[in-house]
């Protein structure tokens, strides 16, 4: 393999690992801060692709962006209302607007599973047209979506140190604690979810104008995927202080991406990502259970046939 | 000041196993009260805290606090004029984030999107330090990592921040050990003294029940059957609040945890 597809490769891997890493970043609010298993980050991912998609291909590259993050804060409202004031299970309410989703997001495509933006401007050709006398004309994928990460990741931390952010990680750590000081955890749970699914919506509207295309299929999986690189940002930048967490959780999108770019190169097959993605997030939430539960084994191993022995 | 007219509650109603917890309670609480509460295992004094924090709604009654109904008012509303300490030193205090997080959260100060100021740091810093615990020095880490002594005085602290107009204290020391107990119950006395508090505190350890405040109340069966004050009080030792107890009840006081002494 020469340098410079190893560089393509390293470059593909970037540009998917940061745009998920949005989605990531969502996680982390939710799973991490809120300790809430947002299932219907699938759908949420598909409807900032499709609406981001329609606004696109109606001439408004930038508009789109908003628009797919007002999308996703609807979403996120009515998964949080549901599991703070309807009395649905969190996680049901996930996997019920999610399945609700899949019918909006064929709406919004106007009846139809796919679209296609061959022929309309999106963010990243307005980008490649404004780097083409610069180093970097052949990156412009990269920049936009750099630009999004780092935009979205320097709120995010500023915004976790914020009352408001504080009182949000205190939900998922202690709601009786929350209550205490005076502050209703189901207003901070719908204000976590709203914020969480916009920045999944935006990572879904930017892969669909990065590839130019969406279909109803885009989402499926993500939050497996996201997970899965959430996981392994843990690993390296878990135990750190929150804007390290932040990088962490970036980290792991980009690694998770990588790791699989390079198992395509040893042909495995595209169709592998989604089991290769559950079988990490298995591994990373067994993994630390199994080793607390390894001692007692290993007693009971020795207790069994220690005695055979004598 | 606090004004309790005529609470119910009943758990599981309309069940086997239907438990009416608080049974027509009253009770009237002046300004600046030390009330300890004493009584056997469900007698209902913790559902009696419960009711008065808004863990619950009663299902009758009226609660006042400051001439306000409070009644219907939910627990997070109602935080803000009462203070709360559980015997679980964990449920007070979010083990994930910093001691200066979690007494910045505590105080309330600023709106929504404002950050802990300097100063602010320095206040709680200096808050901190009054615990004599060596706190002040490990602002930065989390709360889990602290002793249960320590989180529990830490908790006290927080739910003080802002001096709150009832303390209700459930036996906030009976999972600590003993000299931890008796350095969180001392700086308990000096913070509501400082402060001129309000407060209520359940205890399972007779003798501080009757030397710690100026009221002691005494409950069975999810009712007040002695209230005891001023000079009577004074004269009251640990065998006669058996014996009051006996009289009042019709049975022996039993609690596992029921220090005599």
């Amino acid at each position: 393999m020469s340098l410079g597809s190893v560089l393509t490769l390293l470059q593909t891997a970037s540009e998917l690992g940061l745009i998920s890493a949005l989605t990531v970043l969502a996680l982390y609010l939710s799973y991490s801060m809120l300790n809430v298993c947002d299932l219907s980050t699938d759908g949420c991912f598909t409807l900032g692709a499709t609406v981001g998609a329609v606004v696109t291909l109606s001439g408004h590259p930038f508009l789109a962006i908003p628009a797919a993050m007002a999308a996703g804060v609807s979403s996120g409202f009515i998964t949080a209302f549901l599991q703070t004031k309807m009395g649905v299970n969190s996680l049901l309410a996930g996997i019920i607007v999610n399945t609700a989703l899949y019918s909006v997001n064929i709406a919004v495509m106007g009846s139809s599973s796919i679209l296609n933006m061959n022929s309309s401007e999106t963010v990243f050709t307005k980008a490649r047209d404004l780097l083409s006398n610069t180093p970097f004309k052949e990156q412009y994928k990269l920049v936009v979506a750099a630009i999004a990460v780092i935009a979205v990741g320097v709120l995010l931390a500023l915004f976790l140190r914020t009352r408001l952010g504080l009182a949000i990680r205190a939900t998922g750590n202690n709601p009786d604690m929350v209550r205490s000081s005076s502050i209703n955890p189901v207003f901070t749970t719908i204000i976590g979810l709203c914020i969480a699914n916009s920045f999944t919506a935006l990572s879904g509207c930017l892969l669909a104008q990065s590839q130019k295309s969406v279909n109803i299929d885009i989402g499926t999986g993500m939050v497996t995927i996201a997970l899965a690189s959430l996981l392994i940002g843990n690993v390296f930048l878990g135990r750190k202080k929150i804007p390290l967490q932040i990088v962490g959780m970036v980290l792991g999108a980009f690694i998770f991406r990588l790791v699989y770019t390079v198992a395509l190169r040893f042909d495995m097959p595209a169709f592998m990502l989604k089991f290769v993605s559950s079988v990490i997030v298995i591994a990373a939430i067994s993994i630390p259970y199994l080793k607390t539960r390894f001692p007692l084994f290993k007693r009971r191993l020795k207790q069994r046939f220690g005695r055979r022995a004598m | 000041m606090l004004k309790i007219s005529h609470i119910s509650k009943t758990f599981n109603p309309g069940t086997a196993d239907a438990k009416k917890a608080i049974d027509d309670l009253s009770l009237e609480v002046k300004r600046g009260d030390f009330i300890t509460v004493i009584g056997a295992n469900g007698a209902g004094k913790s559902t009696l805290f419960n009711a008065i924090a808004g863990s619950f709604i009663t299902d009758s009654g009226t609660i006042e606090l400051n001439g306000k109904d409070i009644s219907l008012m939910p627990e997070h509303k109602r935080a803000k004029k009462i203070g709360r300490l559980f015997q679980d030193p964990m449920r007070g205090s979010a083990p994930g984030m910093t001691v200066e997080e979690n007494l910045a959260l505590a105080a309330g100060r600023g709106g929504w999107l404002s950050h802990v100021s300097k100063a602010d740091k320095k206040a709680f810093r200096d808050r901190v330090a009054l615990l004599d615990m060596g706190l002040e020095n490990r602002m930065n880490q989390p709360v889990g990592l602290l002793s249960g002594g320590q989180r529990q005085a830490l908790t006290l602290m927080m739910a003080t921040f802002e001096p709150p107009e009832l303390l209700l204290l459930d036996e906030h020391t009976a999972a600590l050990d003993p000299a931890t107990a008796e350095k969180v119950l001392s700086l308990t006395e000096s913070i509501v003294s400082e402060n001129n508090l309000t407060c209520m505190m359940i205890t399972h350890n007779m003798q501080s029940a009757l030397e710690l405040g100026n009221r002691t109340i005494m409950m069975n069966d999810g009712r007040i059957i002695m209230d005891t004050s001023g000079e009577e009080r004074k004269s009251l030792t640990v065998a006669d609040l058996l014996v009051k107890f006996r009289e009042a009840a019709g049975k022996d006081l039993s609690n596992d945890r029921m220090l005599l002494i």
